[in-house]
Order: structure tokens, then C-alpha cells, then sequence
């Protein structure tokens, strides 16, 4: 469109070798017709990636494979791979040619010699049975063999061109220890090979944890760094990191915790292929919890995984029984599998293999895991980080629905980011608590995070009974929690004073009426005194004007009827006096009532 | 295609046993031009009339050497009188292929 003409890229071909994870690291697998170099120490799953990328050729896609064997015999070579899921001894019989390699011990060597004729057999081989791949197993025994330098990079040059000619997409393994090469035909093999693999085997924490990392990749991208890689039942398994991008569908679809308190606190339910962490000291009912959510899965009529580590599933059944939650009918009718193992034997990545494993058997909707911590035990904190969140991250791609119980040393939730840091991953997160006073435990409930979700922010006590767990709702009583009998207690002391406080109201509020009756018909009595008074003072002050008017007219009338002169009206002011003295100003009357 | 070599006669008498050998090679490679050169020495110089070798050239036969068990080339192999035995190499080291042989005393 622009005038620009690209060229689409043309992606490497390759070839899938269905080894879980490995595909993933290696963006679709080895290259196609290319040969791949396998290098590690004895012991460190060479020899299984080899003939397990042939089998699941062979298994997936009827690809004829020919394994050449320079360690160990054919014979063996079945033998060992019987141990896996492969149904080797019946491929080596059709799709797949093993080749006896070894020199015999009893051969001499005289001089030098090459390739030249085996690759002829094998270019036999291959045109007779079509294949597809081709493995060198153990390639080094055979070079060591030339005592020569010279001779070996000869011999190598020679495999390159063979299989260049031969399109066969080849898988060359080479011991090689640590990765500092004694043998000079490291260099050579590298520089032959198009993609070049690591494997290392090492101790950690006494337990044996092998290692995977791709060196190189021609043409290719790939995952850099070096991946955990676990034995299973079908072969090894590389942990690859998950994709960067979850693909985890979203549900809408609520499924009960199997208590309908929390399902409320939780605004309905737990969301199917949601995950539930449940953290909490030892004795806080974390798998009592997980057990209760186990049994509602299995009435709904769900396959359900019961997962534990350090416990067998026999008591775990029994103690569940004793609180009301019973297992054993869900297991016998087949709809609940109980899984329990032991953690300090095998490593973390183990217990993801026997985990997966069981996932695919099963194919559970629901699951538990009691405690996850427990992985943590054998081989490592960080190889046990990155398998609890690979555990979480597989549980969800197979949309299932998890809660996992963790065990919290401390009773801080908080110290829980310390341990496995799986808080971040999980959809919610329950802690469980012990509130200790007046010498009892008693048990807390409180959801630190629920996503995608209204969630209560309460805490609730969990009560144990024969007849069942169930969750009530806690008492607060000036600022303090209270649980147990301490609340029942509480509870009993509050009502009691409830209704004492009541009847002193009651009570009080009678007399406040009597009292105020009282008050009233006093003030009514009081008010009647002062209308008797007020009446009986205007009586009096209106008789007393009536008699000075009259006096003082009386006197004018007879001054009048005397004819007096002006001067004579002296007697007006005695009057006036005598007025003055009936009502007294305001001034005199302070003075008069301090000497009364 | 298998080429015999037959004693030149019966000159060897009761006494000495006949060598049956087999020579796997792998066309004109070096290292198996080199050993059917050292091999026919050491036939005239050790075991003149009393051998029998057969040369198998992998290229044209290599099912058979496969079956045999071949593995490496070039590769001689003593068929009979047993204890049967095999060389691999380009058959430099004359010494060693006498000894497998089941040659003694004449080494010179």
C-alpha cells in the first residue's frame, strides 16, 4: 500500500517433540530436518529428551524415528524407557529402529576409522522405514574412541553433511560436564548444531533438581534462561514460565464455599476457575475449610481433587467426619479422588508433575491443596515459589476451581508475602486467626481479598460442632472482638443489663412523671396564691387612691368654701408627702427593706 | 557384492588351521582402502594359503552389515577359528591385528 514491497518472514519449520514446556521455550520445537545438540552431565535426562521427542513423534504424528544408541544397548535402552508411558518396546518393534552402537569391549582397535559405513546403514534404515527424526545418543562415546582431535572434527563434519543430505531432523546428545568442556569436539558439535540445548543435574537442598536452558536457537526465538525440568510419568516436563499472556476465561457462574455465611461475606459464592487462598497458623481449620468446599462440590455432583501433603487421606477423612463433613461416600462413589503425599522425598516440581498428572486423570471441576506450603519443604524456597504459581497458573488453564490452604508461621497475614507469595495470584484470600482471652482459642474468619467482588469486611467466628462448621457473626463489645463462651458470656451480660437498664429507665421515668405532676400542681397552687394576691393588692391600692382623691378633694372643696389665699396651700405638700409614703419610690424601698 | 579370496591352494596342510575373516568396508573411503591394503599384507606375510577373507562393502550391503553388527568401518572380523574376534580401525597398528588374530611368534 505504501509502495514498499516487504517480504513476509518466513518462520522457521518445525517439529513439535511434545515435550511439555519445551515447545513453549522453543517457540514450536526443534528445526525442522536440523540438527539439534543435547549437552549436559550424566544423569541429566539426555537420553529421555531424545527418545522422548521420537516417541511422541511416532505417538502424534506417525513420525518414523531411528534412535542410534552408542551408551547403552538397545536393550536397556527399552528397559529404562519402560518406566515412562511410551509403550517403547511395542514402538521399537514398528515406527521407531534402535541401533545397537556400542563397540564391543572386546573389539580391538587398530588405526583409525569413521562413520562412512554406518551412515550407509542408516541411510538404509531410514529410506526402509520412511524416518522422520533420527537421535545419536551419547555421540562422545564413539569420537573418544579416535584418540584424535583431528579425526573426531572429521567425523563431525561428516555427520553434518550426512544429515544435511538426508533431511532427517536429528537430535545429537553429548555428555558434557558443567559446561567446561574437556572434549575438543564441543566447539566443533556446536557450531554444527542449529539449536543447542543444556541439561544440568545439581543438588539443592539435598534434592536432585535438574535444569534445562537453551544455549542457542538459529533462526529462531527463544526463552532465554534456564527452566526446571521434572521427570513424570510420561517423560520429562520443562517448567516453562507460562505465557505471558493469561488466557484464563472469566465466569460469572458462582459455586458455594459450602458455608452460606461465607458465601454471603463473599457476595455469593466463590467464581468457578477462580482460585481461594486460605492462610492461617496450624489448628485455624484451613483443611476443615477446604474439606467443607470439597463436600459442597461433590453434592453438586462435581469430580472433585483433594490434594494433600503430610497427611494421609484416611484421617483427613476421618477428622473431617467428626465436624460433620463427610468424604468417604463422594471417594467411594468415585466423584472424590484423594491424593496424599509426602514432601520432603521429592522435589517441588515433582509434586507439579503427580499434580498435573492427576488433573488430567481425574479431570476434577474442583479441587483442594492442604497445605501448599508443604512443597515448599523439599528442595528449595525459590524452586517451590515458581511451582506454586506454575500450579496455580496450570490449575486455572484447566478452569478449575481451587482453594489452597497455606500455613502461616506467624499469625500475620502479612507474613504470609514472605512464604510461597501466592497472595498476589490467588482470586481470594481468606484468613483464618486465633483470638486468645481468658483462656481460650477461638477461631476468626476474615476475607482479605476477594476480586471481582463485593466481599464482607467483617470478621466472623467459626465455630466447630459435631453437627457441622458454621460461621456467627462475632461480638463486639467496646472495641473488642469477643468469641467463644466469652461472647456467649457477653452476650448473656448484655440482655441482662439490657433488661435491667429498662425497668431503672422504667422506673425513673414514673418518677419523673410523679414529679412532674407534683411540680405542676404546685406551680397551679402557687399560680392561684398570686392571682389571690395580685387581686388583693389591686384591691387595696385602689381603695387607698379612692381615699386620698377623696381626702385631698375634700380639702380643696373647703379651702374653696374658706376662700384662702394661695399661700395657704401649704397643706398640699403635707398631702403629698402622705401619698408618697402609701407608695414608696424605688430608691427608699432598697434602704427600707435593709432595716426591716 | 562380496569379493572371496581363497587360499592359493591347499598348501596348508592339517597342521595349520584356516583363518576365515570378513572385511567390512566402506567404499573408497581412506580409512578402508588403507585396511584392505594392510590386512592382504599381513595375509602374505603371516597366513599365506592358510586364510579365507570375504570383503563386505557396506555401501552396496548394508543391511547385512547391519545384521552382522557392524557398526564402524572399517571393521575386520575373525570368523572362525574361535574365539571370534574384531579389529576395528584402518589396520595401522600390525601388531594388535596379529594378537586379535590369534598370531603368535612371528611378529618380527
Amino acid at each position: 500500500m505504501n509502495g514498499t514491497k516487504r517480504a513476509i518472514p518466513q518462520p522457521l519449520p518445525k517439529l513439535s517433540t511434545g515435550i511439555e514446556g519445551f515447545d513453549d521455550l522453543s517457540r514450536g520445537g526443534l528445526p525442522r530436518n536440523r540438527t539439534s545438540l543435547i549437552v549436559g552431565g550424566p544423569g541429566a535426562g539426555k537420553t529421555v529428551f531424545a527418545l522422548q521427542s521420537l516417541v511422541n513423534g511416532i505417538r502424534r504424528r506417525q513420525e518414523a524415528g531411528i534412535f542410534v544408541a552408542f551408551e547403552e544397548a538397545p536393550r536397556q535402552v527399552i528397559a529404562n524407557g519402560a518406566t515412562f508411558d511410551w509403550g517403547l518396546a511395542a514402538l521399537a518393534k514398528s515406527k521407531l529402529f534402535l541401533l545397537d552402537a556400542c563397540l564391543s569391549p572386546t573389539a580391538i582397535q587398530s588405526g583409525e576409522f569413521d562413520l562412512v559405513g554406518m551412515l550407509a546403514m542408516l541411510k538404509a534404515k531410514k529410506q526402509e522405514i520412511g524416518a522422520e527424526w533420527i537421535a545419536f545418543d551419547g555421540i562422545d562415546v564413539l569420537l573418544t574412541l579416535l584418540h584424535d582431535p583431528v579425526a573426531e572434527m572429521r567425523e563431525i563434519y561428516r555427520l553434518r553433511d550426512w544429515l544435511a543430505d538426508n533431511a532427517l531432523t536429528a537430535i545429537v546428545t553429548a555428555k558434557l560436564d558443567n559446561g567446561h568442556s574437556g572434549a575438543p569436539h564441543y566447539g566443533f558439535m556446536q557450531f554444527m548444531a542449529d539449536c543447542v540445548i543444556r541439561l544440568e543435574r545439581r543438588l539443592e537442598h539435598g534434592v536432585s533438581t535438574h535444569r534445562l536452558g537453551i544455549a542457542k536457537y538459529r533462526g529462531s526465538d527463544f526463552a532465554a534462561g534456564e527452566f526446571p525440568v521434572s521427570f513424570g510419568p510420561s517423560g520429562i516436563e520443562v517448567g516453562a514460565a507460562e505465557p505471558a499472556e493469561i488466557r484464563h476465561e472469566a465466569s460469572i457462574e458462582r459455586l458455594s464455599s459450602g458455608f452460606e455465611r461465607l458465601d454471603a461475606m463473599l457476595g455469593g459464592g466463590l467464581f468457578r476457575g477462580s482460585s481461594t487462598l486460605i492462610t492461617g497458623v496450624p489448628g485455624t481449620s484451613k483443611t476443615t475449610l477446604a474439606g467443607k468446599f470439597a463436600e459442597a462440590a461433590c453434592r453438586r455432583g462435581e469430580r472433585t481433587l483433594f490434594v494433600s501433603f503430610d497427611e494421609g487421606a484416611e484421617p483427613i477423612a476421618r477428622n473431617l467426619s467428626s465436624v460433620g463433613i463427610q468424604l468417604k461416600p463422594h471417594v467411594k462413589s468415585g466423584l472424590l479422588r484423594m491424593y496424599s503425599a509426602r514432601t520432603e522425598t521429592i522435589s517441588a516440581e515433582d509434586h507439579l508433575l503427580k499434580i498435573r498428572a492427576l488433573i488430567r486423570e481425574h479431570r476434577p471441576r474442583c479441587m483442594v491443596i492442604d497445605p501448599l506450603t508443604a512443597i515448599a519443604k523439599a528442595g528449595g524456597l525459590v524452586a517451590a515459589r515458581a511451582v506454586a504459581n506454575r500450579l496455580i497458573y496450570m490449575i486455572k488453564d484447566e478452569r478449575v476451581t481451587v482453594v489452597i490452604t497455606a500455613l502461616n508461621e506467624g499469625d500475620d497475614p502479612q507474613a504470609e508475602s514472605t512464604d510461597l507469595q501466592i497472595s498476589s495470584i490467588a482470586d481470594t484470600w481468606i484468613h483464618l486467626s486465633y483470638l486468645v482471652r481468658s483462656g481460650e482459642r477461638n477461631r476468626a474468619l476474615t476475607i482479605v481479598k476477594s476480586r471481582g467482588t463485593w466481599h464482607s469486611n467483617q470478621v466472623r467466628e467459626l465455630v466447630l460442632s459435631a453437627t457441622g462448621p458454621k460461621l456467627t457473626d462475632v461480638y463486639t463489645a467496646g472495641g473488642e472482638v469477643l468469641m467463644g463462651t466469652l461472647r456467649w458470656e457477653k452476650e448473656a451480660e448484655e440482655s441482662a443489663r439490657e433488661t435491667r437498664r429498662y425497668a431503672e429507665f422504667d422506673h425513673k421515668r414514673r418518677e419523673l412523671q410523679s414529679a412532674e405532676a407534683h411540680t405542676g400542681a404546685q406551680i397551679k397552687a402557687l399560680q392561684l396564691d398570686l392571682q389571690r394576691q395580685q387581686a388583693e393588692l389591686a384591691m387595696y391600692s385602689n381603695d387607698n387612691e379612692v381615699r386620698n382623691t377623696t381626702t385631698s378633694d375634700r380639702e380643696e372643696k373647703l379651702r374653696k368654701m374658706r376662700s384662702a389665699d394661695p399661700a395657704a396651700r401649704a397643706p398640699g405638700a403635707a398631702a403629698a408627702h402622705a401619698r408618697r409614703r402609701i407608695a414608696p419610690d424605688p430608691e427608699k424601698k432598697g434602704g427600707n427593706g435593709a432595716t426591716q | 557384492m562380496s569379493r572371496s579370496r581363497n587360499p592359493d591352494k591347499a598348501s596348508g596342510t592339517a597342521a595349520t588351521t584356516v583363518v576365515v575373516m570378513r572385511l567390512y568396508i566402506a567404499g573408497s573411503a581412506p580409512n578402508s582402502i588403507q585396511a584392505i591394503a594392510n590386512l592382504e599384507a599381513i595375509c602374505r606375510e603371516h597366513l599365506k594359503g592358510i586364510h579365507k577373507l570375504e570383503i563386505v562393502d557396506i555401501l552396496e550391503q548394508p543391511q547385512r552389515a547391519m545384521a552382522d553388527g557392524v557398526l564402524v568401518t572399517p571393521s575386520l572380523t575373525k570368523v572362525s577359528p574361535l574365539p571370534a574376534a574384531n579389529v576395528v580401525g584402518n589396520l595401522n597398528d600390525k601388531n594388535k591385528v596379529l594378537l586379535a588374530l590369534g598370531i603368535k611368534g612371528k611378529v618380527a
